[in-house]
């Protein structure tokens, strides 16, 4: 590996560790009635998040659908206000406007969470048109999952992208459920979903979406081809939902084994950097304790932040409905 | 000068992106075909293909790419061939374009005007002759203008583009030609603010677009019959001007709204609601409402014209409210 760096692989594990572990509170929070409504985790899948947005600069955006939580911690988002979020204060990134699905965090160039499978997409196109609009030489990252890939407004946004060459990247995390329905009884091609971009022109290619190594490698370039002018690109993440879809799905359900998902858990995200910097003997098993009770102790304040933080007062109801002059 | 309701637009947005670059056309024919009702006219001669962008038949995607690019600092103006074609996008208006602002916390902003003509034109059908306010007006976080005159269809498109919310901008095929004077150089005139069109003292008629001319017209017949009518035209749907309407009801304590939109749950319901609960004790009759048939539109045309408002209901309407037979 040309760029081993004991600083920066202890970087990614960092963050995928702080979005395993505060999902893992958040499921916790959520048994205790803190959070409410729809909580999809991202749990098994944050070497996607990781890889690609370490692969962006500060300025570019970042887009995602409702499994929102990993992306925007990625993004460096305050674990504290992303939590305040999720139990609905008002410290939270949206004052308890958003929830779990459509977090917001525009100064980290996070533009939202979007809950109506493949609606985003088009948002994605729209930030890439204003970057190349405006000459600047930013890239838009757009996330959704493979259940996504079929949605009319998918196909829409994948032609106009590749029609005008917008500097966008289409990554999908494929993480072979669209909720309990196997991408193999959704999607036509099943076996290549990313054929739905390159029918309109659009190179696309799979990455292993349980090695953020991969994964970031993967979209350095394609980030600096989209940046030059390149126009789209397709990323398939072959990825897995350790959770179930949602916290009202909690386990394997019925319409998985639970050996299917005890052998992807073998390819666990965390574990396989873990031993890639253990055979590489960048660091000794010291270092991933010390990054783990770092983790744990800002997850930790995240949870007392929100649960000491207020509730919304009612009079921010009607606010933020319209821009008043 | 007098100008028809078509060049009234033409000039308002060719103002407009003359002031500001970041303001740009998109939707389907706007560019080289010079718009499918040649509103935009020369545009894409002036401003060239960057800004004048011609899209596929896609509404979802190129409404929801327009709304990325506001979000991301640019104010687009989205032209729908009609807004029959504004359904195919209404994901986009109504969970996207109408929610950001709220869901984000005020954090994002979309400001852009989706306009196209709205309403019945002759023989068109059922699926292009719909008025659709009152669904936009139902929705938290859209404005709803609907002009019936050159020069207030100037005035508050220039408005509309220069305000920071999503706007849905409700022309009339059969307005794009008739003529009117309009004000000199650069005017607008603000949204929310009704004009009294007539005044009179007997009874109040509430009509917007293409009714407003209905009611002007009845009206006139009326004062033969000594009838003598105040006609309103609120020009902004949403926010509505209530007072407005409210202190006209006060001097005649009549009112009857006109719209060509269908009667259940239409818009003049909820502006007759809104007149009970503010100036009940000024009412000298009950409120009366003329209105589109509940039926799809027919295609013949005793049939068409039958469904829609005419001069003769509203006159007919004007006497129960009066008493006269």
């Amino acid at each position: 590996m040309p760029d081993m760096d004991k600083a920066d692989f202890l970087s990614l594990y960092r963050q995928m560790l702080l979005i395993r572990r505060f999902e893992e509170k958040s499921a916790e929070m959520y048994a205790l009635a803190k959070i409410a409504g729809f909580l999809h985790l991202y749990i098994g899948e944050e070497a996607i998040a990781v890889g690609a947005i370490a692969a962006l600069r500060p300025d570019d955006y970042v887009i995602s659908a409702y499994r929102d939580h990993g992306h925007c911690l990625a993004r460096g988002s305050d674990p504290g206000k992303v939590m305040a979020e999720l139990f609905g204060k008002a410290t939270g990134l949206c004052k308890g406007k958003g929830g779990s699905m459509h977090l917001v965090d525009l100064p980290h160039r996070f533009m939202g969470g979007y809950a109506i499978v493949g609606g985003h997409i088009p948002l994605a196109a729209g930030l890439a048109f204003a970057t190349k609009y405006q000459k600047l030489d930013l890239v838009t990252a757009c996330f959704f999952g493979e259940g996504a890939v079929p949605s009319g407004q998918a196909h829409e946004a994948f032609n106009l992208a590749a029609l005008w060459k917008l500097p966008v990247i289409f990554i999908c995390e494929n993480n072979r459920y669209g909720m309990g329905t196997p991408v193999q009884r959704a999607v036509a091609l099943y076996e290549n979903v990313a054929e739905a971009a390159r029918s309109y022109g659009i190179k696309a290619e799979r990455v292993d979406g349980m090695d953020v190594l991969a994964v970031r490698g993967l979209m350095r370039t394609v980030v600096d081809q989209a940046r030059a002018g390149q126009g789209p690109f397709f990323i398939e993440a072959m990825t897995y939902r350790f959770m179930g879809h949602s916290m009202a799905d909690p386990s394997h359900g019925h319409y998985r084994t639970k050996d299917e998902v005890e052998e992807h858990r073998k390819r666990d995200p965390l574990l396989v950097l873990k031993e890639t910097i253990l055979n590489n003997e960048l660091c000794v098993e010291s270092d991933f304790k010390q990054v783990e009770q770092d983790v744990t102790d800002v997850v930790a304040s995240a949870v007392k932040f929100a649960d000491e933080s207020p509730f919304p007062d009612l009079a921010t109801l009607h606010h933020d409905v319209m821009a008043e002059e | 000068m007098v100008l028809s309701y078509r060049d009234a637009l033409n000039q308002a947005m060719r103002e407009e992106m003359r002031r500001d670059e970041k303001i740009f056309l998109i939707g389907e024919e706007v560019g080289y075909y010079q718009g499918a009702f040649k509103v935009s006219k020369g545009f894409v001669e002036e401003f060239g293909p960057q800004r004048v962008v011609d899209t596929p038949i896609t509404e979802a995607g190129f409404t929801g790419l327009a709304i990325g690019a506001a979000m991301a600092g640019l104010q687009p103006i989205v032209e729908l061939m009609t807004m029959n074609f504004g359904i195919v996008a209404l994901d986009q208006i109504v969970n996207n374009a109408a929610k950001i602002r709220y869901m984000s916390g005020g954090q994002l902003s979309v400001p852009l005007v989706i306009r196209g003509p709205g309403s019945a034109a002759h023989q068109l059908g059922a699926q292009h002759s719909q008025s659709l306010e009152s669904w936009f007006c139902h929705v938290p976080g859209l404005r709803v203008v609907a002009p019936a005159t050159p020069q207030d269809a100037k005035g508050l498109l220039k408005s509309a583009i220069r305000d920071q919310n999503p706007v849905i901008f409700i022309e009339a095929q059969l307005l794009y030609g008739t003529k009117g004077e309009v004000k000199e150089g650069d005017y607008t005139i603000p949204l929310g603010v009704a004009e009294v069109k007539r005044e009179g003292r007997d009874v109040t008629i509430v009509a917007y677009s293409k009714m407003l001319l209905v009611a002007l017209e009845a009206a006139e017949q009326l004062s033969h019959e000594d009838i003598d009518v105040e006609v309103i035209d609120p020009r902004t749907l949403k926010p509505l001007d209530l007072p407005a309407i409210v202190n006209s009801v006060k001097k005649t304590g009549r009112l009857v709204v006109v719209e060509e939109g269908w009667r259940f749950c239409g818009l003049g319901a909820q502006i007759a609601e809104s007149v009970y609960t503010a100036a009940f004790d000024y009412l000298d009759a009950p409120i009366v409402r003329v209105t589109g048939e509940d039926v799809p539109m027919p295609y013949s045309r005793p049939l068409e014209d039958a469904a829609i408002p005419d001069v003769p209901r509203v006159v007919a309407a004007v006497r129960s409210v009066c008493g006269v037979a």
